[in-house]
């Protein structure tokens, strides 16, 4: 199939940007979206162009490294995965298709589609942890989980923080994000004694990092490719208020 | 040179207990004052840093992605093997130590497995009171599955995402420590070199990936923990960063690189489908617990699945290991399905494939049962390759995985340089020639929660810290030496991209040092791996410069230490004339083409010493005895 890219190419953060128009004949609907980038690049390379840069690792929608905008879709139309696991079979031949990297106030752009997405790491270390030395840990059975709040648990935990819901957010706000996080820790019996000072730090430092509110819009979820359920948002307020309320 | 292991005296059970006991600690006054160099931010190196931290080191780590959180631990899918005998099914830490010791061929050291056995436990209690949701019953206690080559449950598990859950718990653990001010993480941050002054490691030489700065960094200890190189075959299951520089470097520099020919070939993976395809995608072990694999009796039978008759299928698992049938040990597994496709009988294109076939475990259990265990395999399945697992056969062929092979290091996890600790998929550790399911994630974080702490902390006391001194000539020569590569990569301006390259040395390691390997064959690699090199460094492109973000240099100075790792694996295989776990030489097997130790001539571990560009390298012996568990031939039959 034929397909045609306007991909957005930005030598710095210094540097303004701008979009570059591509052309890819013959390829393979089998391909998946990151390995038309590789076949594009090669082909930038043997012309003397310098190749997109774009962030990836594990290609296969678990380590969170891909991002990027597809049409105006984080990490492309398909629902449910990440860029790296979208295949060109649902892409029309002939299609012109428009990638550009994540934009967010807390995500500045350091090179074509790769942006620094550091603030999240900040979010973590305010408080996105139970503190228990090594070694310290009582017997793991000692401590029943009731099957059912491990699941609840487990589906926020499945985030692979590639921000996507901020991408997708028109006010880039991180409010799912934070949400997986303090909901996983609060569903669990270990999660419990630091349950207010967590979401009050994780809360402070998101807003010190500049992204927006959450107004409901909930496109974050539709474009997690996780499906990190907007109900964890709903946890992340109550648990806020409840934290404030006693401060 | 005979290599000493240094394992503490006394009865296996014993020895990790007075050995811990034995060990020097530092007070916290005195550490704050070490600092410790951790890169990798995996499981190994996360867990390291968190309790290094937490008994008062300062630590810097370090990792190439964007983030520690996406470690290429974060892709391990299936579980972690501990002996807590949860089911009571007879399970123990003497059992697990057998089991790893009889998986691995009998090419491991039985002082450090006896003690993964008996840490694995306590590495459970951990990660659960850290927070890792894993998979639970209905009474609320932790869950177990059992998992390929063994026929306990022992593997805990957290759905199909244990590697992401365990390494958050582990990162989530050293951003505490972050906040606590005693880490300083480095993202996009890789190692090129490693300081050696005085006979002792003192530091590295790193690239700041972002702006291309090269500079050093000086420790008191460097643990490394950079993973595996299974990405030396290119199309692997591994992540596309995967490399060997840290450790390559280190072996430069004078560390010793043990069994560097024992790589894992992991059956269960979609076949390779088109020339562009940039990753070969596993498909859980776990499959094989229902899935049964068989291809057509008849030779290029181009019949779809559904209409070749039950009396001519081949379920050649089951035919030729009635015991463990579909569940036999990954390297049988693989090398099965290679033969079948050898003698023509593979399905698919190309004829590179084996059927994965679960019709029978849907008509006995139901599709509903099925869709619950394996649902988001067969979605990943269908999403790669437009194809309906429920409604026909899977199809799968091994592909690249793991390396047991890596850094030579001690009981300690000290390798042959003072100082300089390797933990995780990186030393070449506790798996022997055969790596069990689910005993990886163990490793990494026996390592890095439980024994390199202690161990570092005892190599240190009595030391004065360096406090960050870089100013031994060491590292100003260590730093030109980069900077020079570095400019030579950027100024060869050649025709051919950096991927073309690993591709031709990937499909010649594949073919040639990959499943089976020869004598003519090896000899054939170790002829043609110097000309790929050759040509890479005449004519591979790496354009714009290297003070800016510059992904292709990264990605040249990888594979340029793969042309040359390439060759030490080889020159291993070649060296070591017997069969054994992951490392088969076709010349080496029995009447009916299972593995044949040589007990007599290879009962030890092959430590490869740097000798100089264009020397061979000097081989090591490291004598393995096995007092515990007598050696005997594996028998999966
Ligand atoms: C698809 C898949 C599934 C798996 N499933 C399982 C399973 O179910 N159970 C199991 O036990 N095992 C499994 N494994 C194996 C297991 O995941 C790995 O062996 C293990 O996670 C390795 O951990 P590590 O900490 O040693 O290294 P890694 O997690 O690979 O981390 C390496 C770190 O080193 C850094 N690094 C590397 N080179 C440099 C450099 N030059 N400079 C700076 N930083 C560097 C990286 O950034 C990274 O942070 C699986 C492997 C794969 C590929
Ligand atoms: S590359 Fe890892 S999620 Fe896409």
């Amino acid at each position: 199939m034929r397909l045609t890219l306007r991909v957005w190419r930005q030598k710095s953060a210094k540097e303004p940007g701008r979009f570059e128009t591509y052309e890819a004949k013959d390829i393979s609907p089998d391909l998946s979206f990151l390995e038309l980038l590789d076949v594009v690049n090669d082909g930038l390379q043997q012309r003397g162009l310098d190749p997109i840069a774009f962030d990836h690792d594990c290609r296969e929608g678990i380590c969170g490294s891909c991002a990027m905008m597809i049409n105006g879709e984080a990490h492309g139309p398909q629902p449910a995965v990440a860029a790296c696991q979208l295949y060109l079979r649902h892409f029309k031949d002939g299609e012109t298709l428009t990638i550009e990297p994540w934009r967010a106030r807390a995500f500045p752009i350091i090179r074509d589609l790769i942006v620094d997405r550091s603030a999240f790491d900040r979010i973590i270390q305010a408080g996105g942890y139970v503190s228990v030395d090594t070694g310290s840990a009582p017997e793991a059975n000692s401590v029943p989980v009731p099957k059912p709040d491990a699941e609840e648990a487990m589906d926020a935990a499945a985030c692979i923080g590639c921000g996507a819901c901020v991408a997708a957010c028109p006010n880039a706000s991180a409010m799912l994000f934070v949400a997986a996080k303090v909901s996983h820790l609060a569903k669990l019996p270990q999660g419990q004694a630091e349950r207010k000072p967590r979401v009050l730090n994780m809360v402070e430092q998101m807003d010190r990092e500049g992204f927006g509110n959450c107004t409901n819009h909930y496109e974050c979820m539709a474009a997690c490719p996780k499906s990190i359920h907007v109900k964890f948002i709903a946890q992340l307020n109550r648990d806020y208020l409840k934290a404030c309320r006693r401060r | 040179m005979i290599l000493d292991p240094k394992i503490p005296p006394g009865p296996l059970p014993d020895k990790w207990e007075a050995h811990r006991k034995a060990l020097k600690a530092l007070d916290p006054s005195v550490a704050q004052r070490c600092r410790v160099l951790v890169v990798g931010t995996g499981l190994a190196g996360a867990s390291a840093a968190a309790t290094l931290a937490e008994r008062g080191f300062q630590v810097e780590a370090l990792c190439f992605q964007d983030s520690a959180r996406r470690a290429h631990s974060i892709a391990a899918q299936g579980g972690i093997n501990a002996a807590k005998n949860y089911p009571k099914d007879g399970d123990s830490i003497e059992r697990l130590f057998q089991d790893t010791i009889k998986g691995g061929d009998f090419r491991s050291r039985e002082a450090n497995v006896y003690r993964l056995a008996e840490i694995s436990n306590a590495i459970i209690d951990q990660c659960a009171a850290q927070g890792v949701p894993f998979a639970r019953e209905y009474d609320g206690h932790l869950a177990n599955r059992s998992f390929g080559g063994v026929k306990v449950r022992r593997t805990f598990y957290a759905r199909g995402q244990t590697g992401q859950q365990l390494l958050l718990g582990a990162y989530q653990a050293m951003m505490r420590q972050v906040k606590a001010g005693r880490v300083r993480v480095h993202p996009r941050t890789e190692m090129l070199d490693l300081v050696v002054a005085d006979g002792e490691t003192r530091g590295i030489v790193v690239r700041d990936l972002v702006t291309g700065e090269i500079h050093a960094l000086s420790g008191d200890a460097v643990v490394l923990a950079t993973g595996g190189y299974s990405t030396v075959y290119h199309l692997s299951t591994n992540a596309k960063g995967c490399n060997v520089t840290a450790a390559y470097r280190a072996y430069r520099r004078g560390a010793h690189f043990a069994n560097p020919c024992f790589t894992q070939i992991h059956p269960t993976c979609i076949p390779l489908a088109g020339r562009y395809q940039s990753k070969l995608t596993l498909m859980s072990e776990s499959l094989r617990n229902d899935g049964r694999i068989w291809v057509p009796k008849q030779k290029g039978d181009t019949r779809p699945p559904s209409q070749i008759p039950e009396a001519e299928r081949d379920y050649y698992l089951e035919r030729r290991y009635p015991s463990y049938g579909n569940l036999a040990p990954r390297d049988i597994a693989s090398r099965a399905a290679k033969a079948v496709c050898d003698e023509g009988r593979g399905v698919g294109p190309g004829g590179q494939g084996v059927y994965l076939d679960f019709a029978d475990a849907v008509r006995k259990l139901g599709r509903k049962t099925i869709q619950e265990r394996y649902g988001n395999l067969f979605d990943m399945y269908r999403e790669i390759t437009d194809e309906d697992a429920y409604a026909a056969p899977m199809r799968i062929y091994p592909a690249p995985h793991y390396a047991m092979g890596g850094l030579w290091v001690d009981y300690n996890l000290m390798g042959t340089i003072p100082g300089l600790f390797v933990i995780g998929e990186a030393n070449f550790s506790d798996h022997g020639a055969n790596r069990l399911g689910a005993s990886a994630l163990m490793q990494g974080l026996a390592d890095g929660y439980f024994i390199a702490p202690l161990t570092v902390a005892d190599y240190l006391s009595g030391r004065k810290p360096q406090r960050g001194d870089a100013a031994h000539p060491a590292f100003a020569a260590a730093r030109r030496e980069v900077e020079e590569r570095t400019r030579r990569l950027l100024a060869v301006r050649g025709k051919r991209t950096v991927d073309a390259f690993h591709r031709d040395l990937g499909k010649l390691m594949w073919d040639d040092c990959g499943m089976s390997r020869s004598a003519a064959g090896l000899t054939r690699a170790l002829a043609e791996i110097p000309r790929i090199r050759d040509a890479f460094w005449k004519d591979v492109t790496v354009l714009g410069g290297g003070e800016e973000l510059n992904q292709a240099l990264e990605r040249a100075g990888r594979v340029a230490d793969f042309l040359e790792f390439a060759e030490l694996i080889c020159r291993d295989a070649l060296h070591r004339e017997e069969s054994c776990g992951g490392h088969f030489r076709v010349e080496h097997q029995t009447a009916d083409g299972e593995a044949k130790r040589d007990d007599a001539r290879f009962c030890y571990v092959a430590a490869w010493q740097f000798a100089g560009d264009g020397q061979p390298p000097v081989l090591h012996r490291e004598p393995l005895a096995f007092d515990a568990i007598p050696l005997s031939e594996r028998s999966y039959k």
